[in-house]
């Protein structure tokens, strides 16, 4: 899943400072975690590790990261005012310095739930540059970039449940540009990881959330 | 892809006639984009760059700590200093834009957010006094990426791996190269001004005072300026710099993996490990 260098990775982003890594990379962080969350949350409590934790402040990290859950793309000025905004969306949000052990310095952890009493950990971590990577979702490992547009498949670990769902992806004409497939353990929750060239349609989702073994879907746009 | 070598992309401009037309071919051909859409694109960048410029200069930036801020706004209300009105407005440009960018306003990282000032402290003053349009600008700032693609590819653009010199030494190379473009010479030259440009901040070490994106990283937008500026008229003169612009870069990725930690991002030394950044008290909002 390397990104590929575009002359707007060299020459941009356009984003709002002061830093690629601790703020249009956690403004990204925070993006990718609403779009597996699949809303707005009602509550979130970020860890932040390593350099996030001691110079995230200076860097509006805190800000950055409210801004993306709540929505705000890393160009928004907003971000600068989204302790208010977050506030006024209902989003009650709390910060706390953890240690999450030998990961990237620039690593935040999320505990998002909803009204619904549905509930989220992410982690990830902002590699430089504004490149990022979600590395963990609720107990799977993943690697999750926003460079692409992803599907997200939570099936039971059984036979055929990956071919169905890729077979859908064929008929409908989207093509697959990398896949990973994680479970909890052998014969239980799994969790597939599907990045596509083009967003995969409503067709497509509604034919794949009613197969048979599929627990869940959800599509994580390009950040 | 982008270049991987400043000896590809001289031969890519053979074809393509220039540095920034072959850069624009390539980023079509990798992209599946139209050349149109990406001119419009960058056009847009540039809009970005303008404005921050504008923000700046009018003083209303100022950084989340309290520790800079105003010194573009300063530089512009002294007028003309002594190397004369180009030099200082260029300063003025390259503050500005880091000024908006310690403020939480609206940039283009070029290449990152803590260099951000010095492809429009040069360019822009540059397109006003020799007269260059837009598309003009346009251009610069597609050879400006080539050159930025190349030294990511060879070396590093970060602070954190690389050191200062990988942050506000390659945005220097990237207007230095794009600069010369922009004064209508050959490719080669261009070559030269960024490997010119380059030499002089080799071994600049990252050493933000408190961790932040403030001091030395402000005012080093307006130094790396200056060393740009300087790059680009020893070149357009004929001076050629004896060591090819891809070796450049390569000493400067071996001098980035040689800095100790310390001096890399981590706040650690340098500047911001002298008594008076350890004893300084930030603000906080």
């Amino acid at each position: 899943m390397a990104r590929q260098r575009s002359v707007f990775d060299i020459v941009g982003p356009v984003m709002v400072g002061p830093s690629s890594s601790h703020t249009a990379g956690a403004v990204r962080l925070g993006l990718l975690a609403r779009a597996v969350f699949g809303s707005t949350p009602t509550c979130a409590r970020i860890g932040l590790h390593g350099s996030f934790a001691s110079t995230g402040r200076g860097h509006g990290t805190d800000l950055a990261l409210t801004a993306g859950l709540l929505g705000f793309p890393p160009d928004d000025l907003s971000i600068r005012d989204a302790e208010h905004l977050a506030a006024d969306a209902g989003l009650e949000i709390s910060f706390d310095v953890v240690d999450l052990g030998q990961v990237h310095p620039n690593t935040a952890s999320f505990e998002l739930s909803g009204p619904d009493a549905r509930a989220t950990h992410l982690q990830g971590s902002s590699l430089g540059g504004g490149d990022v990577m979600i590395t963990h979702i609720d107990s799977y490992d993943v690697e999750v970039t926003g460079e692409l547009p992803l599907l997200l498949v939570a099936h039971l670990d059984r036979p055929g449940e990956i071919a169905a769902v890729t077979a859908v992806l064929a008929e409908e004409g989207v093509n697959v540009a990398s896949m990973q497939v994680s479970r909890e353990r052998r014969g239980a929750g799994a969790l597939m990881l599907i990045e596509t060239d083009v967003p995969v349609g409503t067709a497509a989702l509604d034919r794949i959330s009613s197969a048979s073994g599929i627990t869940g879907v959800r599509v994580v746009p390009a950040v | 892809m982008a270049y991987t070598s400043f000896a590809d992309l001289l031969v890519a401009a053979e074809e393509h006639e220039t540095l920034a037309a072959a850069a624009l071919h390539l980023e079509a051909l990798e992209t599946g984009s139209a050349p149109e859409d990406l001119r419009a694109r960058m056009r847009t960048t540039l809009d970005v760059m303008r404005s921050a410029v504008a923000d700046g200069r009018s003083g209303r930036a100022s950084s989340r700590s309290g520790l800079v801020g105003g010194d573009a706004a300063r530089l512009t209300a002294a007028g003309p200093g002594p190397a004369g009105p180009f030099f200082s407005d260029a300063l003025a440009s390259a503050l500005a834009v880091a000024e908006v960018n310690a403020s939480m306003g609206r940039i283009v990282a070029a290449p990152t957010g803590g260099a951000s000032g010095v492809l429009p402290g040069v360019l822009l003053g540059l397109a006003e006094r020799t007269g260059a349009s837009d598309d003009d600008l346009v251009d610069a700032l597609f050879t400006a990426a080539a050159v930025g693609g190349i030294i990511a590819a060879r070396a590093s653009l970060s602070g954190a791996a690389g050191g200062c010199q990988a942050e506000i030494g390659s945005a220097a190379a990237m207007a230095a190269a794009a600069g010369v473009e922009m004064l209508g010479r050959q490719p080669a030259v261009s070559g030269h001004a960024a490997s010119l440009a380059l030499q002089g901040l080799l071994g600049l070490v990252c050493d933000p005072v408190g961790g932040l994106v403030e001091v030395p990283c402000v005012v080093r937008n307006a130094t790396g300026t200056a060393i740009a500026l300087a790059g680009i008229e020893m070149a357009r003169a004929g001076i050629e710099f004896p060591i090819p612009f891809d070796e450049v870069v390569d000493a400067m990725g071996s001098v980035g993996r040689s800095l100790p930690p310390s001096l890399r991002e981590t706040a650690i030394g340098g500047l911001a490990g002298t008594p008076t950044a350890r004893n300084l008290k930030l603000e906080d909002r």
